[in-house]
């Protein structure tokens, strides 16, 4: 295990020294870039914290429309299988089994809940709208 | 181009149409815009006409053909004028001088940018007239029709006897197909929705095709200019309007059209200006279309950065914009829109 400044306190003096540093003392485009990457980094900041409980969610919704799978122990296998699953979901939805009634319901019960937690990652704001 | 080419080239060029010997002065080229390239001038005659400040717009790269709005960039922006809409003041189209298509148009001073128009404090009595003020323009637009403008006759459209919409949806449809690195469930439910709904108009009029915040010069009183035309194509009236409504180019403004307008006065507005009947059903699914479209848009942006071709971090970080088109989508599949 590393030591202190952890990843979400390093990743925090870089943003900073982006916003607070590079930004003012640049102009036009390589400010702007600057900006960007700053809020590239605050976004990560946030995965990171929030990554582990929504790919729980995430897993436990496709459960719930897919049928039960245990879910794998390392999170990048997790990822992985998710990627897998969704591509089964849009299947499902090709074939118009989500059209109509409880089906489409459920579905876009889970799908609200994933896309807010993508939100909650990209653009909080949105996400704190509804 | 580079100045050394543009300044002698254009300098005979406003000389020959203007009928007198012209000096160019100040030409500098805009940053921005990938596609095409904008150059601003200065032309000033020693025989003592007006001086004139213009623009000069073309295409980046010789011998690579062009799509026909940037072809038909000039007449567009000149039955657009002549049909009373607010765009700057078509000059002169061009010839094959420079071994690209270009054109010039006066220059409209005014701000592009829209997250200005929404939050900029010298812009509040803007926020307030701007609305009509794109119903209005987007009213005469949509008054040019085929037989009427034949210099446009070379604009795309859709199929004989299909949908207005179908050529549309099949191209950013195969789009995402080809670019999306990740599936997109939400994505699928709005295509199953959206080819299910695909409306049929008889009438076809000019769409703009990206009118949007972005696309409008403005200043402190309000419409300078509707500019960028080159996705103009001949279509449903009611895409333009769709597409004003989408979530993305709100640019976080709290009403619906633009940011800055309320649906019902808009279209109030539109209609009272001489545009077609708005039906409220067909806006919808282009306003639904269009944030799929514009998720696609920015699938293709980070596929730019995934695959090599860019390492801008600006594209990078345009791919994890879709989820707000995803979240928009779902609101409106499930008639929570605004």
């Amino acid at each position: 295990m590393q030591d202190r400044p952890n990843v979400d306190e390093l990743l925090e003096a870089v943003a900073g020294f982006l916003h607070d540093d590079v930004m003012p003392n640049t102009t036009g485009r390589l400010s702007f870039h600057a900006r960007v990457a700053g809020n590239v980094i605050q976004m990560l900041r946030r995965e990171l914290a929030l990554e582990e409980d929504t790919l729980d969610r995430e897993w436990a919704g496709l459960d719930g429309l897919l049928g039960p799978v245990p879910k794998p122990q390392r999170l990048s296998e997790v990822r992985t299988a998710i990627v897998g699953r969704n591509e089964e979901l849009v299947a499902h939805i090709q074939r118009g089994e989500a059209d109509s009634g409880d089906a489409r319901s459920a579905m876009l019960k889970h799908l609200r809940a994933s896309m807010h937690d993508k939100l909650a990652v990209s653009n909080p704001g949105l996400a704190a709208e509804g | 181009m580079d100045i050394a080419e543009v300044q002698p080239g254009l300098t005979d060029f406003v000389s020959q149409k203007s009928g007198h010997a012209a000096t160019i002065e100040n030409l500098v080229r805009l940053s921005g815009g990938a596609s095409r390239e904008t150059w601003t001038f200065d032309a000033h005659f020693p025989n003592g006409s007006d001086s004139i400040e213009g623009i000069f717009r073309c295409d980046p790269i010789k011998g690579v053909v062009s799509m026909p709005g940037r072809v038909l960039e000039y007449h567009l922006i000149k039955a657009a004028w002549e049909a009373g809409v607010v765009v700057p003041e078509p000059l002169w189209d061009g010839d094959d001088r420079f071994g690209v298509k270009f054109f010039t148009m006066r220059r409209v001073p005014g701000e592009a940018l829209g997250a200005r128009m929404i939050r900029g404090e010298q812009y509040g009595r803007a926020r307030e007239v701007m609305s009509q003020q794109l119903a209005q323009s987007l009213a005469r637009i949509h008054t040019i029709t085929r037989d009427a403008a034949p210099a446009l006759a070379g604009l795309p459209g859709p199929k004989p006897g299909a949908s207005v919409a179908l050529a549309e949806v099949e191209n950013y449809e195969a789009s995402f197909r080809l670019a999306s690195p990740n599936p997109h469930p939400v994505f699928e439910l709005a295509l199953r929705w959206i080819h299910a709904n695909l409306p049929q108009v008889d009438e076809q009029v000019l769409v703009h095709g990206d009118y949007r915040l972005g696309n409008f010069l403005f200043g402190e009183e309000g419409l300078r200019g509707v500019i960028d035309w080159e996705l103009a194509h001949w279509g449903d009236p009611m895409e333009d309007i769709g597409w004003l409504a989408v979530k993305s180019w709100r640019f976080g403004g709290k009403r619906p059209m633009a940011g800055i307008g309320e649906r019902e006065a808009f279209y109030r507005e539109y209609e009272a200006a001489g545009g077609h009947k708005v039906d409220r059903e067909r806006v919808k699914f282009w306003e639904l279309f269009g944030n799929l479209r514009w998720g696609v848009i920015t699938i293709g942006q980070a596929a730019n950065y995934l695959n090599g071709r860019s390492k801008s971090v600006e594209l990078a970080s345009i791919g994890r914009r879709t989820a707000e088109t995803e979240w928009e989508l779902l609101n409106l599949l499930e008639g929570k829109g605004d």
